[in-house]
């Protein structure tokens, strides 16, 4: 049965005590919960439906078989995000093995903080698309950053992972996740413009 | 006096509220002066609303009945070896 805390908000803690326990169903409640979201991320990473979801089956195998060492000072569902990404980027390494995958990519040279275009959006904007227009906006958006950016992105604003988690997960610096964040969001702010600005109001600057 | 470039380098500290309360108020004083950085501010605050609104889709029923059956020989194989 669900628990919901004082917050109003449901409290995991006793489902994960019950499959630590080794409740079957409970740790399979577990899954129904958030299979949806780890196969997006993984989807999102490798851009690949068969990889995808290989990662989602070996994300929560890997889980049920590690549920013991999951110390509780990270949420549930950060661990096996950082789960998912390990197996996704192998997956990514192993399909371009002729090409060097690495999160850690070059220094950029900063010239894509660049502002092109300065819109005011429609009050809601999603209103003019259906769910499913919306969602296909959004993941073409998300899948043209760079494979550095995009990781970030998923990381901190949709899977809600600090940054020194998202550092940690990806093996990079504080500053190159606050960089890459930075200009993962610019340049997502501007593919929506194109889709979200107010009719007739064809502002252009640049800074 | 910050520039606008200077804003934008600080964008994240001010949607995120990690800068300082010196730094957090010059960039709140630019962003009320600079018409075109407060459209940026808006419109980044509600690019991050949209992909949070968003609710993954419903996994295929194949995917998901593989899925399952893939955690369930795993669940076997364990309790199998917990027995031996």
């Amino acid at each position: 049965m669900a628990t919901v805390n004082e917050a109003g908000l449901f409290d995991e803690a006793p489902l994960l005590g019950r499959a630590r326990a080794g409740d079957v169903r409970a740790f399979s409640d577990l899954v129904v919960k958030y299979e949806r979201k780890i196969y997006r991320l993984a989807k999102h990473i490798t851009q690949n439906d068969e990889d995808a979801e290989d990662v989602l089956q070996e994300t929560f195998l890997k889980a049920y078989e590690h549920l013991g060492e999951f110390q509780g000072n990270s949420k549930f569902y950060t661990w096996i995000v950082r789960i998912a990404v390990n197996e996704s980027l192998m997956k990514l390494r192993k399909r371009k093995s002729d090409r060097t995958v690495s999160m850690d990519e070059s220094i950029d040279t900063g010239e894509e903080t660049v502002v092109r275009e300065i819109a005011v959006w429609e009050d809601d904007p999603e209103k003019q698309y259906s769910r499913d227009e919306i969602r296909a906006i959004l993941d073409e958006a998300v899948d043209s950053l760079k494979p550095s950016f995009r990781t970030v992105f998923l990381l901190r604003d949709v899977e809600e992972l600090s940054t020194e988690e998202t550092a940690e997960t990806l093996g990079l610096s504080i500053p190159a996740v606050k960089s890459r964040l930075l200009r993962a969001r610019l340049q997502l702010r501007e593919k929506l413009t194109r889709f979200f600005k107010r009719k007739g109001d064809d502002v252009f600057a640049y800074l | 006096m910050l520039t606008c470039k200077d804003f934008l380098n600080g964008l994240n500290d001010f949607l995120d509220q990690t800068a300082d309360p010196e730094t957090q108020a010059h960039l709140t004083k630019h962003v009320n002066e600079c018409p075109n950085c407060w459209v940026i501010v808006d419109t980044t605050k509600r690019t991050l609303q949209v992909y949070k609104g968003v609710e993954p889709q419903q996994l295929p029923e194949e995917l998901q009945s593989r899925l399952m059956k893939a955690l369930d020989r795993k669940i076997t194989n364990c309790q199998a070896k917990k027995q031996v």
